[in-house]
């Protein structure tokens, strides 16, 4: 076959791959452990190089300190050190919003955020919605509204709109459709995925 | 036609399509004797009023599901477990020379390697070698020191040019071109000379990749000769039986475990490679083992939907009546054989001349796998929007053309009858609940000179859906009163659990929630793959039957406590009376503490009048869009899809499945395409950013009608599948609403802004 010159791809190498190749790959072995345990300039001053660190952090109410590696991400520890496997591992590098949890009340996407960097925050995942059996309003919407299929992409949903309905307790279906596109449906729910949270919302608002 | 092996190991997913046809030859035991006389005598039965059955019920388990304890294959963490990796080919095509496992064996925390690769690899992405480690890091770090040696050789991934002489053999046993499907009936020839109206035109459909939200993962485990695996599969069974074939191990020996699983949609039919790599290692060590695919993986090596390249003639009466249709298909599939598309149009319209040829196109790309609705999406693309192009030239409204060729039987009305169809109410609902007269009378016209082109489409579909006869079922009724309904099928999302939930509570005069479901395992009662739009039709009936037999028992018992005949039993609120005397009743809790221990009642699936009639499933759907002639963009703004797929069991999850199937067939219809690179031979955009799929910004109002067709004659519900005839004339409506936009037919999917551009330039040009 006739060769072209090779285009580039424009998936390339992402930060996030960059990341979490630096502990197996060359750079890791060759750059960084040198620099292990010392500090190095940034712009907002001297800032110390870690392989590993103890972190503490609240994770649904409770205190958890623990050892991670300066490459884990939260996602690796809530699922592979905290045994919470509602926060689910979709895509791996922020495109589909499955893995979200809350951080000091603000959804992240924990597939790309550095477990050191939660250190001293206070962590919600989809176990820590309800409050012992009674279960969260947005959690009970979706139930009533059948606002998912699989369930596989429902615990990031739920997280999501947590969070968006303490900020806007009366959105229009506009405002839904925008907080939710950082979440993908395979199944393809999101029609009915509008209702539970509008339902949602009315449940939180006590109409 | 002929059958088409779905998988790239033989795993038993290939009886997927016959079942789905209901040529499945498979069965533990023989089915129940079918009536000899046509059931035609006992027909227009009314369909009984039920209490659940057909009305909303909210999933039973909801709570496991929302509140993230619902455990998925990715979610298993077994004793001891370790993590196994599976090194990929990154060539096309290669010779493996060597492979060197030594130095990934020598890295601390390594437990074992495997070679998987000899001789030839024919896609990149092709498994080459594996290992297991402690962890995930471990097992990177040793699939990087795994040493490969290749000798590359030339490679084609593009189909078109795969075609041509001078292309490189994909495969050794067979050209680049095969013929997969030949059908006749007529003479198009004569058809074509009656015509007074023919229109030629060709249709493209891509390659949609399934990307179900959870990789394909398994988990293995060996409990001394005993292969426990817990997979994120559609087919504990066929799973069990591949297993069992790939590892020379006796079926009895293996179990299969999926309870909870994020999605499949075809691609999870059967077994994977992975599973297989999972068992060797966890055999080889001693210890569990999980291999879970990465996203890149769900892009390169787990299938996709072949693309289609339809090209079709059809001939028509000036009043409409079609009088002959040819198809000339090419399909690629990678290193397997693409979709046959042609079912539609052999079915869907009445006309007595027809001729079908079908071809696939090998490439160097992994082998494609069934999608949701394999060969329909696409052959309704095609079908739907050469019908729409006819009544154009016909200058009829595109809904009357398709009345006016209304079939009653299967095979283009030369066939058998259908059992029911309903077909006819769901175009009357659809066209009344999208307000069809709203449309532009003719493609483009009437619509102004703005930016922004609004049209109206519709498109039609049949599918499958039957159920398959030989699906057990067991009620168990407990001395505690508790009640718990096993069956070895598998929820995929579509609500399993609660449907059979819902016909057992029925039945049992219980409600849904009372009722214990086992589920997703292979050493339940056998059910067939849960593909084909076939679970429900499968699994409902079965538990019908075997809940029947239970209230027998129960009647009885409760007969011998009030001293009355059977017969003469009444069940109602939770208690068992006497017909003569309502005051003589005994309690539910009673009468189950008379079985003394638990009891169980086999229900089984029975046979269907297949000799006599067709039973097949339809819909209409209707979209309604916007598309902005400067920028190319299409926006749904209104959905209705009517369905025929008889009784609904539960109208709140059928719900669901309908809007899933709309809103995959607008996410492939506008924005699903997985693009080759020549260059590198590899998958341009193996991740979800690249790759694009519908958001919650896409998505307009849906909605679904169920037109409630009663069939006596299918099964003990009359219920039939959903799932798939959802998803099949989703894409094609909104091409013809496209087309009834801006008066010109995209006829690619995905329509892509530059498609829509390049469409709008050749109306321009005239052409």
């Amino acid at each position: 076959m006739e060769k072209k010159p090779a285009k580039k791809s424009p998936g390339g190498v992402s930060r996030r791959d960059f990341i979490k190749g630096m502990g197996t790959g060359a750079l890791g072995t060759a750059v960084l452990p040198p620099l292990l345990g010392q500090t190095i300039p940034t712009k907002k001053g001297r800032v110390p190089v870690y392989d590993k660190k103890t972190i503490a952090l609240t994770v649904n109410g409770q205190k958890v300190g623990l050892a991670v590696e300066a490459n884990e991400t939260l996602l690796d520890v809530l699922r592979d050190k905290l045994d919470l496997t509602g926060a689910k591992r979709v895509c791996d590098r922020g495109e589909c919003g499955g893995c979200t949890v809350l951080l000091d009340g603000a959804p992240v996407y924990a597939c790309m955020y550095l477990a050191i960097r939660a250190d001293g925050k206070a962590v919600k995942t989809v176990e820590g919605l309800a409050a012992g059996d009674k279960l969260h309003p947005v959690q009970e919407a979706f139930i009533e509204k059948d606002g998912y299929q699989c369930g596989f992409c429902t615990p990031g949903f739920l997280m999501t709109t947590s969070a968006f309905l303490e900020k806007n307790p009366a959105p229009s279906l506009d405002e839904i459709k925008q907080a939710l596109s950082g979440n993908l449906c395979r199944c393809g729910n999101y029609a009915k995925i509008y209702g539970a949270v509008d339902a949602a919302a009315k449940k939180l608002r006590g109409a | 036609m002929q059958k088409k092996d779905f998988t790239d190991i033989g795993d038993g997913s290939s009886l997927y399509m016959e079942e789905a046809r209901g040529q499945a030859t498979r069965a533990p035991r023989p089915a129940q004797a079918v009536p000899s006389k046509p059931a035609a005598a006992l027909p227009e039965a009314k369909a009984p009023e039920y209490k659940y059955i057909g009305k909303p019920t909210r999933r039973i388990d909801g709570r496991e599901i929302v509140t993230g304890r619902a455990k998925y294959t990715q979610d298993i963490k077994l004793r001891g477990m370790l993590i196994g990796k599976i090194l990929r080919s990154p060539h096309a095509a290669a010779e493996v020379v060597s492979i060197d496992l030594a130095p990934a064996l020598a890295l601390p925390g390594v437990h074992a390697a495997l070679k998987l690769a000899e001789g030839k690899v024919r896609y990149a992405g092709q498994q080459v070698a594996a290992v297991a480690a402690v962890d995930e890091r471990t097992a990177e770090k040793a699939l990087a020191l795994i040493k490969v040696e290749y000798k590359t050789l030339p490679y084609v991934v593009d189909w078109e040019r795969a075609r041509e002489a001078s292309a490189p053999q994909v495969r050794d046993d067979k050209p680049n071109v095969e013929k997969i499907n030949e059908y006749v009936r007529g003479d198009i020839e004569k058809g074509f000379a009656e015509a007074d109206v023919v229109v030629e035109r060709t249709y493209r459909t891509g390659f949609e990749v399934h990307h179900p939200t959870e990789t394909h993962g398994s988990v293995a485990s060996w409990e001394g000769d005993h292969l426990v695996v817990y997979d994120s599969t559609q087919n504990v069974h066929g799973v069990r039986d591949g297993l069992a074939r790939a590892l020379k191990v006796p079926a009895a020996n293996v179990t299969v475990i999926k309870n909870y699983m994020g999605g499949g949609f075809g691609s999870k039919l059967g077994l994977n490679e992975q599973t297989v790599v999972a068992a060797n290692l966890a055999r080889e060590i001693g210890r569990p083992v999980k291999v879970l695919n990465a996203r890149r993986d769900n892009a390169v090596c787990v299938g996709y939907r072949p693309s289609s390249h339809q090209t079709y003639k059809v001939g028509a009466k000036k009043d409409g009546t079609l009088v002959a249709f040819s198809l000339l298909n090419y399909a690629s599939g990678g290193v397997g054989a693409g979709d046959d598309v042609a079912e539609p149009v052999v079915d869907v319209y009445k006309c007595p001349n027809c001729k079908v040829e079908e071809h696939t196109v090998y490439t160097n790309v992994g082998g494609s796998r069934a999608m949701r609705a394999p060969g329909h999406t696409q052959g309704a693309f095609g079908l739907e929007s050469l019908m729409d192009e006819l009544a154009a030239a016909l200058d009829m409204d595109p809904l009357e053309l398709r009345k006016k060729n209304y079939s009653t039987k299967n095979l283009g009305d030369t066939g058998l009858p259908y059992s029911t169809k309903g077909l006819d109410k769901c175009y009357e609902l659809g066209a009344k609940a999208i307000g069809w007269e709203r449309r532009n009378r003719r493609p483009g016209e009437g619509n102004g000179s703005g930016t922004i082109r609004r049209g109206i489409g519709v498109a039609t579909s049949i599918w499958f859906g039957a159920g398959v006869p030989g699906t057990l079922a067991d009620v168990v009724l407990y001395p505690d009163a508790s009640v718990e309904v096993v069956c070895g099928t598998q929820d995929l999302g579509t609500g399993t659990r609660t449907h059979m939930a819902v016909v057992a509570a029925e039945t049992l005069g219980l409600e849904p929630n009372d009722i214990t479901i086992k589920i997703g395992n292979s050493d339940y009662p056998w059910a067939p793959s849960s593909g084909g739009s076939l679970t429900t039709p499968s699994v409902a009936p079965a538990v019908r039957d075997a809940a029947l037999k239970a209230v027998e028992r129960l009647k009885a018992l409760a007969a011998a406590r009030l001293e009355v005949d059977a017969g003469d039993v009444v069940m109602a609120d939770r208690t068992f009376s006497s017909k003569g005397d309502p005051a003589k009743s005994v309690p539910f809790a009673e009468v189950y503490r008379d079985l003394r221990r638990e009891t169980p009642f086999h229900g089984e699936r029975s046979g269907m009048p297949r000799d006599q009639y067709a039973f097949n499933t339809f819909g209409a759907h209707f979209a309604e869009v916007e598309v902005n002639v400067e920028t190319g963009r299409v926006r749904v703004l209104k959905y209705v899809a009517a369905q025929d797929s008889g009784r609904i069991v539960n109208k709140l999850t059928a719900e669901s499945q309908v809007v899933g199937g709309v809103t995959q067939g607008l996410s492939a219809g506008l924005f699903e395409e997985r693009i080759m690179d020549d260059a590198t031979g590899n998958v341009v955009n193996p991740n979800l950013r690249d790759y694009k799929i519908a958001t919650s910004l896409d998505i307009p109002e849906i909605t679904p009608i169920f037109v409630d067709v009663f069939d006596p004659r299918i099964n003990n519900l009359g219920v039939k599948g959903l799932g798939e005839p959802a998803r099949v004339p989703s894409s094609a409506a909104i091409a013809n609403a496209v087309y009834n936009a801006i008066g010109v037919h995209v006829r690619e999917i995905p329509m892509t802004p530059k498609r829509v551009l390049e469409a709008l330039k050749r109306k321009e040009a005239g052409s």
